[in-house]
């Protein structure tokens, strides 16, 4: 006898797979990620982060005019509904920078943070991982390079090397490189003695496995967390080494510069010094909020 | 105890010459001759071999860099400016003061407002003093320094015309820098109260005290506030190695005549010496009150005390073990 398929069954199948798809095996990062998305400040971070990379992408067609087309005739004029950050000195339009500035200021913060975690993310782990003698030579050394504060670093290394994007990048990777190898190894240290690491040593794990595939996925909550935050630090560094002079110079829209190049307008048109700031602040706000809700949801004890 | 002070005054030694180090690595890896820095573009063959041996050149690096440190360490002798011709650390010290001033002002005005907010965003959690505070905390740490003087320049000074724009005469012309460097430092350091008074909050003898019927303004202050303001502390050397560096751009915003403004006007003139000098005396400070973060901290941490006695008990035992 056929069983007739009626649509109270075909309910019934759907919301049946529905609390199966539920019971799926749960991972720690699955977990987080569940518990990310329930806070609500971190998901507004998300969206604005993905409002800015999206920006960034499409700045061709978002931005109205093109960066160095200038417009004497419009020079200085407030924002209205031709130019909604209204107009530089030149008469270029100051949204359409902003726009484009999206292309400089995130992937150069990245780029930063890259490079400082590669190095001193590498420094870090073997400090930790070996540690005695190893550890404390290393951590000496580190010692001696965070004696010079870190903007006063990075000041010091750009103008030994000149301006300019290359030399921006390594001033900021070298001056931040330290912080970045303490919490490296202080995330691997939390992890070194723990029951897991000591097992796969006594299967015979090498070296390098024990760290790559034991340590580290184990340690990388707070590393993570922490790359957040530094992309933010970056790109507030990048700013303001622009701002003084010491890092992308004037034509090209990065924020910094923009507001470097505005500042005898205080007085005449504030409007230049406003939105280029607000740009800065509101991606360094959304890399913060997303910071704070990926803590959160790594390690739900701090809460 | 004190043998944990003495090992950290002679780490300084170390650090001073790993200062010295970098500063002078850097000096060498400028890009160009540091000779056309001194003579003009168009000195002869035999000028320019002159000032190269005036300037000692012609040495080995390491030779030089010996020479430097000696320069620095018998007779505090950080070179000639190459614009002025004057010694660089006479240039530097009489503008020292405004930087420490400038920089320890914005980190005690943002200790004495960060403290207060994070005690009670801690103990009001989740009211709305807390949220409050968290999301202007947020707020504080997100904004740039230098865009924030410009704003507070913009509405205090151009349109209010309340503060001074540029300067440092008289208390109201040091509201504005010390407003710029502080912002980010309130913000940090009231999150990071509020975060370790919470996780003290939560121990079982803060619950001992209250029920025992403390009152409660002891239990927060006596009980919570004082165990809460160990992470704190360890939290001001780096504020104040922030601040330096703040100091330094609030300098070149409101022409502050300090050590941060010489030195960017020295990197504008290609003046590597008074760069170097800069760098190295704040670097120096930075250390030093490193140094003293590390000995307050080890004397108001009783549990620190009492693992170097213990530690030194486990020693002397050791020693004991070991003649027997």
């Amino acid at each position: 006898m056929a069983k007739m398929y009626t649509p109270a069954m075909a309910k019934l199948d759907k919301k049946r797979s529905r609390s199966r798809s539920a019971q799926r095996p749960s991972s720690p990062a699955r977990e987080a990620w569940i518990r990310l998305k329930r806070n609500r400040l971190a998901v507004v971070g998300m969206v604005i982060l993905a409002i800015l990379i999206l920006t960034a992408i499409f700045a061709d067609v978002i931005a109205p005019y093109g960066i160095d087309e200038q417009n004497y005739t419009d020079a200085l004029q407030g924002p209205s509904l031709h130019h909604l950050f209204g107009t530089d000195n030149y008469g270029r339009d100051i949204f359409s920078r902003v726009v484009y500035g999206t292309r400089i200021s995130l992937p150069i913060g990245l780029i930063c943070v890259f490079i400082a975690y590669l190095f001193g993310g590498v420094l870090g782990a073997l400090a930790a991982f070996y540690g005695g003698k190893a550890d404390m030579i290393i951590m000496r050394i580190l010692d001696i390079f965070q004696s010079i504060p870190p903007m006063l670093m990075a000041i010091a290394i750009a103008a030994s090397l000149g301006t300019g994007v290359v030399n921006l990048v390594i001033a900021i990777s070298v001056s931040t490189m330290p912080a970045r190898a303490r919490i490296v190894r202080a995330a691997i240290l939390s992890v070194k003695n723990s029951d897991y690491v000591e097992s796969a040593r006594c299967i015979g794990a090498g070296s390098r496995r024990q760290l790559l595939k034991y340590m580290l996925p184990n340690a990388l909550g707070p590393i993570l967390t922490n790359i957040t935050f530094s992309i933010a630090t970056a790109i507030l560094t990048v700013s303001s080494m622009s701002y003084l002079g010491l890092g992308i110079a004037a034509p090209t829209p990065e924020w910094g510069s923009m507001l470097s190049a505005g500042r005898s307008f205080i007085r005449t048109a504030p409007h230049i010094l406003i939105f280029p700031g607000a740009a800065i602040m509101i991606t360094v706000l959304a890399l913060n909020l997303f910071g704070d809700g990926l803590r959160d949801a790594l390690d739900p004890r701090l809460k | 105890m004190l043998n944990y002070i003495i090992k950290r005054l002679l780490w300084m030694i170390p650090v001073i010459l790993g200062v010295l180090l970098i500063v002078f690595v850097l000096s060498v890896i400028t890009p160009g001759d540091p000779v056309d820095n001194v003579v003009g573009p168009d000195a002869t063959v035999e000028a320019r071999e002159a000032a190269r041996e005036e300037m000692g050149l012609n040495d080995p690096v390491y030779v030089r860099f010996g020479k430097y440190v000696w320069g620095v360490v018998t007779r505090g002798d950080l070179g000639k400016s190459y614009t002025n011709h004057q010694p660089v650390v006479k240039e530097i010290m009489h503008r020292f003061p405004v930087t420490l001033k400038l920089t320890l002002a914005s980190v005690t005005v943002a200790l004495l407002i960060a403290l207060p907010l994070g005690v009670l965003s801690a103990v009001y959690q989740y009211s709305w003093v807390d949220n409050v505070t968290m999301a202007s905390a947020l707020f504080f740490v997100s904004i740039p320094q230098f865009w924030f003087a410009l704003m507070l320049l913009l509405i205090f000074s151009v349109k209010l015309q309340l503060l001074p724009a540029s300067g440092i005469n008289g208390i109201a012309s040091w509201i504005l820098p010390v407003a710029m460097i502080g912002v980010g430092n309130v913000g940090n350091l009231a999150r990071v109260t509020r975060s370790s008074m919470l996780e003290v909050i939560r121990q079982d003898y803060i619950r001992t005290a209250r029920a025992k019927g403390q009152k409660k303004s002891v239990v927060i202050f006596k009980h919570g506030l004082r165990n809460a303001l160990m992470p704190v502390i360890a939290n001001v050397g780096n504020t104040i190695g922030v601040s330096l560096g703040g100091a330094v751009v609030a300098e070149s915003i409101f022409s502050i005549p300090g050590v941060g403004q010489f030195m960017l006007n020295a990197i504008n003139s290609r003046d590597w010496p008074s760069v170097q000098g800069g760098i190295v005396i704040l670097a120096i400070t930075f250390s030093v009150v490193m140094l003293l973060v590390d000995i307050v901290y080890t004397i108001v941490d009783p549990r620190l005390k009492t693992e170097f006695q213990s530690r030194n008990k486990i020693r002397r035992h050791k020693k004991e073990g070991a003649a027997v």
